[in-house]
C-alpha cells in the first residue's frame, strides 16, 4: 500500500513520454535541415511545441468535417423513416445541404441578448464545442492514428466531457430567458446523473482489462469479435448497453432530449443564440454523437481491431468508422421513432434502475475476474453461452408477456 | 453551548425555499396549437397553476355575421375550426335548416343525395381531422415520425375535398339547403364513379395504417409513460365543464350525438360510439390523456365504416341543392347542435325575418374543453401540460372564433 502512494497514483503519467515522438521529429528531422546559424538557437522544446499545434491545427481543421457530413446523414435517415426524401436541391441529391446551411448561419445576426450576462454568453458556445472536441484527442481511431495515448485515456474523456455541462448552464443562465434557463437546469441534472451509470459501466472495463489507456484497452481485444470486451462476460454485456443507453442521454438525444425539448421548451438551453453561436452548439452536439459512438466501439466493440484477428486493413481505420457509424445510426433510429420521457421518469431510469444495476455488474465483474484468472477460450466461450442463454430466455419471457398484454382494443 | 444554538439558528435561516417563477407559454410556442397563452406559475418543474388567456385569434365572427346574409356567413365557419371546416359548415347549414323548416308557407327539405354527400364528406373531414390530432400529439410527446405519416395520410384526404369544392382548408363546400353543385359528382357518371373508387382505394389503404400507428405510438411504452394515468377527468368533471365529444367520451360518458340525436341521415348507418375504459393491465385510467388519445384513434376506424356503408349503397340520384331561391327564415331564434370531430358544436341563432340574422352564437368544443385545463394542470409537470393541451385536442379559431 505505502509503494501505491509513495509512487504517486498515475505514476505512469510523463508528458515527456507522450510527446516523445515530436520531440523527435524535431531532433531528427527539422533540426538538421535548418541552416547552421538558425539551428543553434532553436531550442527542440519550441519546436516540440509548434509540430504539436501544427497536428492540433489539421486535427481542429479535419474533425469539424464529421458533423458536416452527420447533419446531412440525420436529415437523410430521418427522411427515410418518414417517406420522404430529405434535401435534394443542393448539390447532388443534397448533399452540399449542410455546407449551405453553415454558410447561412455564418451571415446571420449574431444577436446578443441585451439584459444577458453578456461575456458568460460568448464564451459558453466555445466550451462546448472545445469539449466536445477534446475528446477526439484520447480516441484510437487505427493502429496509430491517436493524437495522444495518455495513460488515463479514458479517465480524460470523461472528466473533459463532463465540462461540457458547465457551457450548458453558462448558456442556460446568460441567456436571461427562462425557457433556456429550465433547459438548462434539465441538462445539468441529467448530464450530472448519467455520468454515474457510464463510469460504472466503464469501470467494468478498467477492472477487466486493468488499465485506463484506451491504446491498452483495444490492444486486449485483439483475438477476434470473441475477444471484444462485450463478449468478455456477462457483465460486461449488460455495461454496455447501460453504456450505449446512458451515453444517448448524456449528448440529450431522444427519448432523452428533455434540454432541448422542442414542443416543451422551445429549444432549451440555446435558445436565445442565432448565427455561428448557435452552429457552434449544432456542431459540437453531432461531434459528441459521434465521440459517444467510437467511445462505445473503443470500449466495447473492440475499437480498430477486426472481426478477425489480423485483419485490420488500413491501420483498421475503415473497420473503426463503419462500426462507429453503425452505433450513430441506432442513435437516429431511436431518435426518430421513441417519444421523449418526462423529467421524473428519467430520473427514475437513471437512479432506480441503471445505478443498481451497474453496481452489480462490477460486483459480478469482480468474482468473474476471481474465477477466471486469465482470459482463455473457456472463459469467453462460458461468457457467450450465458449471453446466449439469456437473450433466448429474455427473448421467450418478453414475447409472453408481450402475448398475454392485451392489444389495446376499440373500446 | 452557545456554537451549538448559533448552528441551528443558521440551519433554520438557511432552510431552502424555491420561488415560483412565471413563465408565459405562448402564444408563440410550437405546441400551444396556434396562439393560446398560459401563464404557468412554476416550482421548478412542477406547474402550481397553468392560467389560460385566450383572444389572440378574436376575427368577431359572431358580430360580424350580424351584418351578412346566411349564405355569406358560411364561409366565416370555415374559419372556426379550420381543421375540420367541413364539420362547422354543416353545423351551420343544419341549424339554419331548422331555422327554415319553421316557415310553414314553404315546402323545404335537403335532397337525399346532398344528405349522403355531407355525411360522406365530413366523416372523411373527421378522419383528417383526427389525424391531424394524432400525428400534433405524437410530436407534442417527442415523436416526430407519426407527425409525417399521418400528414401523408391526410394529404390524400385533402386532394379528395380539392376535388370536389376546390379548396383544401376552407371548403365553403356545404350551402344552405344542400351542398356546392361541382363537376366530378355528377349522378351517374364516370367522373363520380372515379371518385368513389378514389375513396375507398384510400379506405383500403388506410385501415391497415390505423393499426401501423397504434404500434408505433399507441402501445409504445415511452408514450404510455407519459400519458396514462395523467391528467385524470372524471365524467362529472367533464360534464360540469361542458367538455363534449371525445373528451367526453375520453372520460366514459357514453355520448354521441350522432347516435342519440340523430341529425340528417346518420339513424341510417350502423356504427359504434368508441368508448374510453379503464385498462389496469396496461396503467390506463379511465379519463386520463391516453384514453381521450384512444378515442380518436378509435374513431377513425368507425368513420371509415360509415364511409363504407355509403361506398357500399352508392349514392342516390337527384338534385344536390334544394329548391331554394332566397335563404329567408321566419322570425324566430333556433338552437341546433352537431356532432363535429371536437366535440358538440352548437349555432344559436337570431332571426327577424330578414336575410341578414339578429344574432349568431356559436357554441365552441374547444372552448368548454380547454376551460378544464387550469384544473387539470394543478400539481403536473411542464411536460404533461403539454400532454394535457394535445389530448384535449383544441384548435384556437374555434376557441376565439
Amino acid at each position: 500500500m505505502s509503494d501505491f502512494f509513495s509512487d504517486g497514483f498515475f505514476k505512469n503519467i510523463n508528458l515527456q513520454d507522450s510527446s516523445n515522438w515530436a520531440t523527435d521529429f524535431v531532433q531528427d528531422v527539422i533540426i538538421p535541415r535548418l541552416p547552421e546559424a538558425v539551428a543553434g538557437h532553436f531550442s527542440v522544446e519550441l519546436g516540440t511545441v509548434i509540430v504539436m499545434l501544427v497536428c492540433a491545427g489539421i486535427f481542429v481543421a479535419v474533425v469539424p468535417l464529421l458533423p458536416l457530413v452527420l447533419v446531412l446523414a440525420e436529415r437523410k435517415v430521418a427522411a427515410r423513416f418518414q417517406n420522404r426524401t430529405g434535401p435534394m436541391r443542393v448539390g447532388p441529391w443534397g448533399t452540399l445541404q449542410t455546407l449551405a446551411d453553415g454558410l447561412k448561419l455564418i451571415f446571420k445576426e449574431d444577436f446578443i441578448p441585451p439584459q444577458g450576462d453578456k461575456v458568460l454568453f460568448l464564451l459558453a458556445p466555445y466550451v462546448i464545442f472545445a469539449c466536445s472536441f477534446a475528446v477526439f484527442a484520447a480516441i484510437p481511431f487505427g493502429q496509430d492514428i491517436l493524437v495522444s495515448d495518455f495513460n488515463i485515456g479514458i479517465f480524460y474523456i470523461m472528466a473533459i466531457s463532463s465540462v461540457i455541462v458547465m457551457g450548458v448552464i453558462m448558456a442556460g443562465w446568460s441567456s436571461n430567458s427562462k425557457w433556456s434557463l429550465l433547459g438548462s437546469l434539465r441538462s445539468a441534472a441529467q448530464i450530472v446523473s448519467y455520468e454515474i451509470p457510464l463510469g460504472l459501466s466503464i469501470l467494468t472495463i478498467v477492472m477487466l482489462v486493468g488499465s485506463l489507456s484506451m491504446r491498452e484497452i483495444v490492444a486486449s481485444q485483439d483475438g477476434g469479435i470473441f475477444t471484444w470486451i462485450i463478449f468478455r462476460s456477462p457483465f460486461t454485456f449488460i455495461a454496455f448497453f447501460i453504456f450505449f443507453i446512458s451515453a444517448i442521454a448524456e449528448v440529450n438525444r431522444t427519448p432523452f432530449d428533455l434540454p432541448e425539448a422542442e414542443s416543451e421548451i422551445v429549444a432549451g438551453f440555446h435558445t436565445e443564440y442565432s448565427g455561428m453561436r448557435f452552429a457552434l452548439f449544432f456542431i459540437a452536439e453531432y461531434a459528441n454523437m459521434f465521440a459517444v459512438s467510437a467511445i462505445g466501439v473503443t470500449l466495447f466493440l473492440g475499437g480498430w481491431q477486426g472481426v478477425l484477428p489480423g485483419y485490420d486493413f488500413l491501420g483498421g481505420l475503415p473497420g473503426f468508422v463503419i462500426k462507429t457509424l453503425g452505433l450513430v445510426f441506432l442513435m437516429m433510429w431511436l431518435r426518430w421513432t421513441l417519444p421523449r420521457l418526462r423529467v421524473d421518469q428519467l430520473m427514475n431510469l437513471c437512479w432506480k434502475y441503471f445505478i443498481p444495476i451497474s453496481f452489480f455488474n462490477i460486483l459480478g465483474t469482480g468474482i468473474w475476474g476471481l474465477i477466471f484468472k486469465e482470459d482463455d477460450v473457456w472463459s469467453i466461450g462460458i461468457s457467450c453461452a450465458i449471453i446466449y442463454i439469456a437473450l433466448i430466455s429474455a427473448y421467450a419471457i418478453a414475447g409472453r408477456n408481450l402475448a398475454r398484454r392485451p392489444e389495446p382494443q376499440p373500446s | 453551548m452557545e456554537s451549538t444554538q448559533q448552528t441551528e439558528s443558521k440551519i433554520i435561516e438557511l432552510k431552502p425555499f424555491t420561488d415560483e417563477m412565471v413563465v408565459n407559454m405562448g402564444p408563440q410556442h410550437p405546441s400551444t396549437h396556434g396562439v393560446l397563452r398560459l401563464e404557468l406559475r412554476l416550482d421548478g418543474e412542477i406547474v402550481r397553476e397553468a392560467i389560460p388567456h385566450i383572444g389572440y385569434l378574436h376575427r368577431c365572427f359572431e358580430k360580424h355575421s350580424e351584418n351578412l346574409s346566411y349564405p355569406q356567413i358560411i364561409p366565416f365557419t370555415d374559419r372556426m375550426d379550420y381543421v375540420a371546416a367541413m364539420n362547422q359548415n354543416w353545423g351551420f347549414c343544419l341549424a339554419v335548416e331548422k331555422l327554415l323548416e319553421m316557415d310553414e308557407t314553404k315546402d323545404f327539405a335537403v335532397p337525399e343525395r346532398a344528405e349522403y354527400l355531407r355525411v360522406l364528406i365530413c366523416e372523411l373531414n373527421r378522419i383528417a381531422s383526427h389525424l391531424l390530432s394524432f400525428g400534433t400529439y405524437g410530436m407534442d410527446i417527442g415523436a416526430f415520425t407519426p407527425f409525417l405519416y399521418a400528414f401523408r395520410d391526410r394529404e390524400r384526404l385533402l386532394l379528395l375535398f380539392e376535388k370536389v369544392c376546390g379548396a383544401r382548408l376552407t371548403y365553403n363546400y356545404i350551402r344552405i339547403g344542400g351542398v356546392s353543385e361541382i363537376i366530378p359528382l355528377e349522378p351517374g357518371s364516370i367522373a363520380e364513379q372515379n371518385y368513389l373508387d378514389e375513396i375507398e382505394g384510400f379506405l383500403d389503404y388506410f385501415e391497415p395504417k390505423i393499426d401501423e400507428y397504434n404500434d408505433l405510438l399507441t402501445s409504445n411504452s415511452i408514450f404510455s409513460e407519459r400519458t396514462m394515468g395523467v391528467a385524470v377527468m372524471p365524467a362529472e368533471m367533464a360534464i360540469s365543464y361542458g367538455a363534449t365529444g371525445p373528451n367526453l367520451r375520453g372520460s366514459g360518458v357514453d355520448w354521441d350525438l350522432r347516435r342519440d340525436e340523430p341529425y340528417s341521415i346518420y339513424d341510417r348507418f350502423d356504427f359504434d360510439v368508441p368508448i374510453a375504459k379503464d385498462i389496469p393491465e396496461l396503467g390506463a385510467v379511465l379519463g386520463d390523456c391516453w384514453s381521450r388519445y384512444k378515442v380518436r384513434m378509435d374513431e377513425m376506424k368507425e368513420s371509415v365504416k360509415i364511409v363504407r356503408q355509403i361506398l357500399a349503397e352508392g349514392l342516390p340520384d337527384g338534385p344536390v341543392m334544394a329548391d331554394l331561391k332566397a335563404v329567408r327564415p321566419p322570425k324566430g331564434e333556433i338552437y341546433f347542435r352537431s356532432e363535429a370531430p371536437r366535440g358538440e358544436l352548437g349555432f344559436y341563432i337570431v332571426s327577424d325575418g330578414t336575410p341578414k340574422p339578429v344574432r349568431v352564437k356559436g357554441r365552441s368544443p374547444c372552448f368548454s374543453a380547454l376551460s378544464a385545463l387550469q384544473e387539470l394542470s394543478r400539481g403536473l409537470m411542464v411536460a404533461d401540460i403539454i400532454a394535457i393541451i394535445g389530448s384535449i385536442d383544441i384548435v384556437m379559431g374555434e376557441v376565439d372564433r
